[in-house]
């Protein structure tokens, strides 16, 4: 990526409204400026094996964006969040959080960003949800009037109210989860790291965190900056502005979930769903019509035909075609290609279909 | 977030506090922690006193082995809830946490110091009852105040000793827990802790060269049982500065440690994986 003061022309509005139409993404405007990222490990005590978790990354993270990165286990997610939070160093290239270098100036870094890694782990099990929000907010510095509002503000937002007094220890995964994901926001943070926040979350937490998460980025529009990583395409798709998909420590594209989509395919996604046994070659001899696959006849007796159809005219074709022919048309349906499609098309393979554990 | 150049001061002392909250309000709610903590463990102590009556020894001995109980509480402190916590932190999760925060590290450990200090005195305090109270051991308090001076100035040396135990365990994982046990009665041995350190001979003086804890007891026995303290190792004018030595020397080292610590850590990626 070319790190300079550029105006996101893919920009097309089909992401959250707080989104910023222009994104400064110098070296020293961005949120998160990474050049030539590399990290590596040594590994194996006999034979000495270096194992390359992240391969010469270069992004650059506007302030006000809610990025994701999407990538499979081992892809270099949690090791790339690691290095931008100051927890490790990269073994080459440069690396600018909130404008500091997050090698040589830590300390800077820190006070302006928050780290959220999914699971339970949420302090001292003997502290109470209320104690231990103010114990972090502590670590940073916070005046204890400003921690106490927001402690309150988010207890509410989490719903974690009813639980404010109970030690952590008694509480269950989903509540920890939630707290966890609470601390991240009690310093007030320009840039929250959010690795994997919902993993295990059930879907009204996990729901829940979003809202919350969209509120909190709408509140301060432009100066409040998310960089999430994710295994839930939904989830990406649903939050981010920006997206990049990594795999094996290098990131293979970098867009808008639109412009991602963009990608693999102009087409629009038709499903017709039809009666077995309904000859489809008039479809399939369309221009601008692409069938995508068919599907097995239901226990209904019908199938659906998925097809890919790049403009309106050809549409209208399809649907004149069935018309003239008589067909029964059960259903119908139009929708973008899903991110689904487009990581199997960058990647070569599907987000679930692993290499190894995470680096 | 409060601005201006103190800030970092007080960054930190709000850090030190709460993480000293942790340990000093938060710990007392376990029930079983009063009887861990102030019964048991002056069993061993009754143990030796009975023993130096049923020898008809110096009634001096007796107060040797309060003096002995209660420092001996503060070692295991040293040991156990300052060398090796950061160890637990990283194996909780909770390391990462601190590493991320802008606070200083110190600033955690002397949080952890500080609250580590409170609960320890519970159970150095009911070691010292048991003295005063139902053993009556002969306690001169002419000279209290030096002795509580050279007491807290023994405890800073301690600590700081405590803080550099930290990143050594830190920096060897799992190893830690032998290294603590092995430290654990030898100390008792060569503090002197039950016995006059004159005892040891010359491996007495070697002993109290690594570990404040024989300087400020031998102090401590000069100024609170005067003539009764048989033999002290040295003057204890000196043994003052040797503490306040010790104190400055190991603060200076944990901090270096500390920061060569997390470097490494970060370089090799020990500090944020579990298990390493």
């Amino acid at each position: 990526m070319n790190p300079e003061v550029l105006e996101d022309t893919r920009w097309t509005g089909d992401s959250p409204a707080h989104a910023p139409p222009t994104l400064d993404l110098s070296r020293d405007g961005a949120a998160v400026w990474v050049h030539g990222l590399t990290r590596s490990f040594e590994s194996g005590k006999k034979i000495r094996k270096t194992v390359v978790a992240v391969d010469g990354i270069d992004v650059a993270i506007g302030r006000g964006e809610l990025f994701g990165i999407l990538g499979p286990n081992g892809a270099g997610k949690t090791t790339t969040m690691k290095i931008l939070t100051t927890l490790l160093f990269p073994t080459s290239g440069e690396v600018r959080v909130a404008g500091f270098d997050a090698v040589t100036k830590p300390r800077e870094v820190r006070r302006r960003i928050s780290l959220v890694t999914g699971g339970d782990n949420a302090g001292y099990g003997i502290l109470t949800v209320r104690e231990s929000l103010w114990m972090f907010s502590q670590f940073y510095g916070v005046p204890n009037k400003d921690s106490r509002e927001r402690s309150e503000l988010l207890l509410d937002k989490l719903g974690l109210r009813e639980k404010a007094d109970e030690r952590i220890n008694r509480l269950s995964t989903g509540f920890k989860q939630r707290l966890n994901f609470a601390r991240g926001f009690m310093s007030d943070p320009e840039i929250v790291f959010l690795d994997e926040p919902t993993l295990g979350l059930d879907v009204e937490s996990a729901r829940q965190l979003r809202a919350f998460l969209r509120e909190w980025m709408a509140e301060k529009a432009g100066q409040r900056t998310v960089v999430l990583t994710t295994h839930y395409m939904a989830e990406a798709d649903e939050l981010c502005d920006r997206i990049a998909i990594i795999d094996r420590g290098k990131i293979l594209a970098t867009d808008s979930p639109h412009g991602l989509r963009q990608i693999v395919s102009a087409d629009r996604r038709v499903v017709i769903e039809l009666d077995a046994g309904t000859p489809t070659d008039a479809l399939a001899r369309i221009a601008g019509v692409r069938v995508i696959r068919i599907t097995t006849p239901s226990e209904k007796g019908t199938i659906a035909i998925h097809l890919g159809v790049s403009e309106g005219r050809a549409m209208r074709q399809v649907l004149d075609s069935l018309m003239v022919e008589g067909r029964a048309v059960h259903n119908l349906s139009t929708h973008d290609p899903s991110l689904e499609d487009v990581f199997v098309a960058i990647v070569g393979r599907g987000l679930n279909e692993d290499v190894g554990g995470d680096a | 977030m409060t601005d201006g150049r103190f800030e970092p001061l007080v960054t930190n002392l709000r850090a030190a506090w709460a993480r000293a909250y942790v340990r000093i309000f938060a710990a007392s709610r376990e029930p079983s922690w009063i009887l861990t903590e102030t019964l048991l463990p002056v069993i061993g102590m009754c143990a030796y006193v009975f023993v130096y009556r049923a020898l008809g020894a110096p009634r001096a001995f007796e107060a040797f082995v309060v003096l002995g109980g209660v420092m001996m509480a503060y070692w295991l402190g040293v040991l156990w809830s300052m060398g090796t916590q950061f160890y637990w932190e990283k194996q909780d999760g909770n390391l990462e946490f601190y590493l991320m925060a802008p606070c200083s590290r110190m600033a955690i450990l002397t949080g952890m110091a500080v609250g580590g200090v409170v609960m320890t005195s519970l159970r150095a305090l009911s070691a010292l009852a048991l003295g005063l109270f139902v053993f009556r051991v002969p306690f001169d308090l002419a000279q209290g105040w030096t002795a509580l001076a050279v007491f807290l100035l023994t405890l800073g040396s301690l600590y700081a000793l405590g803080m550099c135990l930290a990143s050594l365990f830190l920096m060897y994982g799992r190893e830690v827990w032998h290294v603590a046990h092995a430290l654990e009665e030898p100390v008792y041995l060569a503090n002197g802790l039950y016995f006059p350190i004159r005892a040891l001979g010359p491996w007495g003086f070697a002993a109290i060269a690594t570990i404040p804890l024989a300087i400020g007891l031998d102090a401590m026995r000069q100024l609170l049982l005067g003539a009764a303290a048989a033999k002290p190792i040295l003057p204890v004018a000196t043994e003052i500065w040797i503490l306040v030595g010790a104190f400055f020397v190991y603060l200076g080292v944990a901090v270096a440690m500390l920061r060569w610590t997390e470097n490494q850590g970060k370089k090799r990626g020990t500090l944020i994986l579990r298990h390493q």
